[in-house]
């Protein structure tokens, strides 16, 4: 297909070198309330500057009632209105709060589970493990579980309990919950406020894995870089065999979002914002528009911990399939479920040792939260929260550590994945999927996907380096490396 | 791997980092819109393969031009992801306007997704508005706009 240059050139954006791995965005337009920061090295921040990434960054920082600065994590690359890969914080009354700044994809995020299984025990069943997966787990276009149909009272149910209700279900083990972001429910989601469209959307997809970027992996743990927390998440050992899972809230969170940026188009003009971008439309925290959107993002948060319940849920049941014995047998231990696009009311330090109420926008930002922190579970509090960042198909994949330094720096955040480099239609133009596929198997890991072309696109070499992201999370301290996970086997939608 | 390109005036794909990036063209208004959503299943499928089986209308009103485009699609995607339903033919049958409220009415044409059927290719998670432009000239329109992957 005919290929062009689009229109709309980025902008030049000034930005001034703090260190090594981070850089300022002064305050260049009056419209700015206050400066860009970027977490980079000199390659990262380099690839930024040749989209709209960081002129995206000066535009969020033009949001009513932002604290300190809008963020750039390592991953950042160009969204719609935020850059992806960043973090706002308004404040709760006076501040804004914009469906952007989560995404078309709420709670778009990542599960890892452990196994008591090493490489050596997998690799002589990893094919038809793969395919049991891929069959169990609907993946690509349209994809739907014939078998698990829920009805609207259901969906209902399902958006206000979250990942409770498919354990009530026998779709999961009690204590999966315990080891969700938000416990796997946030309570304050409320269904009245969720259009019919959405919840059409729904109903067909819940228990889906999608396409694009988001696949089911089986791991192994390639190097661990701090025993002790590995250990507390469960990680004993090199070799040992993980399953990661990455996908979102499907068409009920991307109608929802869409339907709320519509609201707050309206909301706008009624409370009077000037804003730089149609996408960074919002409404002040303490009107009925920004309650109703919170109460709505809620249910597909909820949506999208419960999707992953199930599709782990299949998971499970591969494994039992595939070795006709109990999955408790091979641990299968959710290790921690967090979110990568999310807004949450949350405390933090808003300069000078101020506390104060802010609505946290992590729109591909991944919460970090220190040891001893009460939203991180009893039994890994004294190590800090689980980090997931999952790379891109065939690279490695990360666990990282939340830290004091992320409240001191990010509002408690760090990178959430690998961030793309190249477009799609390049990466189409260069690569072909069959090579794709081949190139990925003579490294010993097999691919099960439904589109060829969907697999040149999500190439390899089409992203950033995901080391490089972990890298500077851990150098500037906002999360710390605790092991690196590389692929045995990719399932793809 | 270049290959004749068979959309060649009704649009083109433009780079994007992340997602895709639609140019749609038309000598009119509809005819733009109708390759919009043309260029929209074919992100999905081969829209060579849906078969114009079955006749659908549809309506879809907005409050100024740029919610009427982004609407228009969604509109689409929703029968998509609702009813599994492909649509490879579009015909704008009314187009109304005023100051404050966009209107129009289109015949559909398409057939039920069969997976063994329709090849796929990537799932369209939402319309956007970012970098969203409608050029509109006495002989010709351009519509841009980015569908979220």
């Amino acid at each position: 297909m005919g290929e062009s240059e689009s229109r709309a050139a980025p902008e030049r954006v000034p930005i001034e070198k703090v260190n090594d791995y981070m850089w300022k965005i002064p305050q260049y337009k009056p419209e700015m309330r206050v400066p860009g920061m970027v977490f980079a090295n000199q390659a990262l921040l380099e690839k930024m500057q040749t989209d709209r990434t960081l002129w995206q960054c000066s535009n969020v920082s033009q949001l009513p009632g932002i604290y300190k600065h809008a963020i750039t994590l390592p991953d950042g690359h160009e969204g719609y209105g935020f850059p992806i890969g960043g973090v706002a914080a308004t404040d709760y009354e006076d501040g804004v709060i914009s469906p952007g700044g989560v995404g078309y994809d709420i709670n778009c995020g990542v599960r890892l589970l452990s196994t008591t299984l090493s490489e050596k025990d997998v690799r002589p069943k990893l094919a038809p493990l793969a395919e049991a997966i891929f069959r169990n787990v609907p993946s690509g276009l349209g994809s739907r579980r014939k078998d698990f149909t829920i009805s609207n009272s259901d969906l209902e149910k399902l958006v206000t309990e979250g990942v409770q209700w498919l354990i009530d279900r026998g779709l999961g083990w009690s204590e999966d919950a315990d080891h969700c972001e938000e416990n796997g429910r946030m309570k304050n989601a409320n269904p009245d406020k969720v259009s019919n469209t959405a919840k059409n959307r729904g109903l067909t997809q819940i228990g889906t894995l999608g396409s694009g970027n988001h696949f089911l992996e089986i791991q192994k743990v390639d190097k661990i870089f701090n025993s002790k927390t590995a250990k507390a998440f469960g990680i004993t050992h090199e070799g040992q065999v993980m399953v990661m899972i990455h996908c979102g809230s499907r068409g009920y969170g991307h109608q929802v979002c869409s339907d709320y940026l519509r609201v707050m188009e309206h909301a706008v003009q009624k409370y009077k914002i000037s804003l730089p971008d149609r996408e960074l439309s919002c409404a002040p925290g303490n009107s009925s528009e920004a309650k109703d959107y919170i109460e709505a993002m809620a249910c597909a948060v909820n949506y999208a911990f419960a999707n992953r319940q199930a599709i782990m849920h299949w998971v499970r049941q591969s494994f039992q399939q595939i070795y006709g014995q109990d999955a408790e047998k091979f641990g299968l231990k959710l290790v921690y479920d967090v979110a990568h696009n999310i807004a949450k009311l949350e405390t933090h330090d808003v300069g000078d040792g101020v506390k104060k109420k802010v609505w946290v926008h992590r729109k591909g930002a991944t919460r970090a939260f220190p040891a001893g922190h009460p939203d991180v579970p009893d039994d890994y509090r004294s190590e800090g929260q689980p980090v997931l960042i999952p790379g891109s198909m065939g690279t490695s994949s990360w666990v990282l550590v939340g830290s004091q330094k992320a409240m001191d720096l990010t509002f408690g955040s760090t990178a959430h994945g690998a961030g793309r480099m190249m477009s799609r239609s390049a990466a189409k133009r260069q690569f072909w999927g069959g090579d794709i596929k081949s190139a990925l198997e003579k490294r010993g890991i097999v691919v099960r996907a439904q589109s060829a072309s969907v697999l040149a696109e999500e190439a390899d070499p089409a992203y950033k380096n995901v080391d490089m992201v972990a890298d500077v999370s851990d150098k500037v301290g906002i999360a710390t490396k605790v092991a690196r996970l590389v692929p045995l086997a990719v399932v793809k939608g | 791997m270049s290959k004749p390109d068979k959309f060649a005036g009704r649009f083109e794909f433009l780079e994007h980092t992340a997602d895709v990036y639609v140019r749609a063209h038309g000598k009119n208004m509809e005819e733009a819109y109708e390759n919009a959503a043309l260029s929209m299943f074919e992100t999905m499928t081969d829209t060579t393969k849906i078969a114009q089986a079955q006749e659908e209308t549809l309506e879809v009103e907005a409050e100024d031009q740029y919610a009427l485009l982004y609407s228009w699609l969604e509109a689409l995607l929703v029968k998509f992801e609702t009813e599994n339903m492909l649509y490879s033919k579009f015909q704008i049958t009314s187009w109304k306007e005023t100051a404050d409220i966009f209107k129009i009415k289109a015949k559909i044409w398409g057939e039920k997704y069969d997976p063994k059927k329709h090849p796929q290719k990537v799932g369209v998670k939402a319309i956007t508005y970012h970098l969203m432009v409608i050029i509109r000239e006495p002989d010709r329109v351009i519509l841009e706009f980015i569908l979220d992957i």
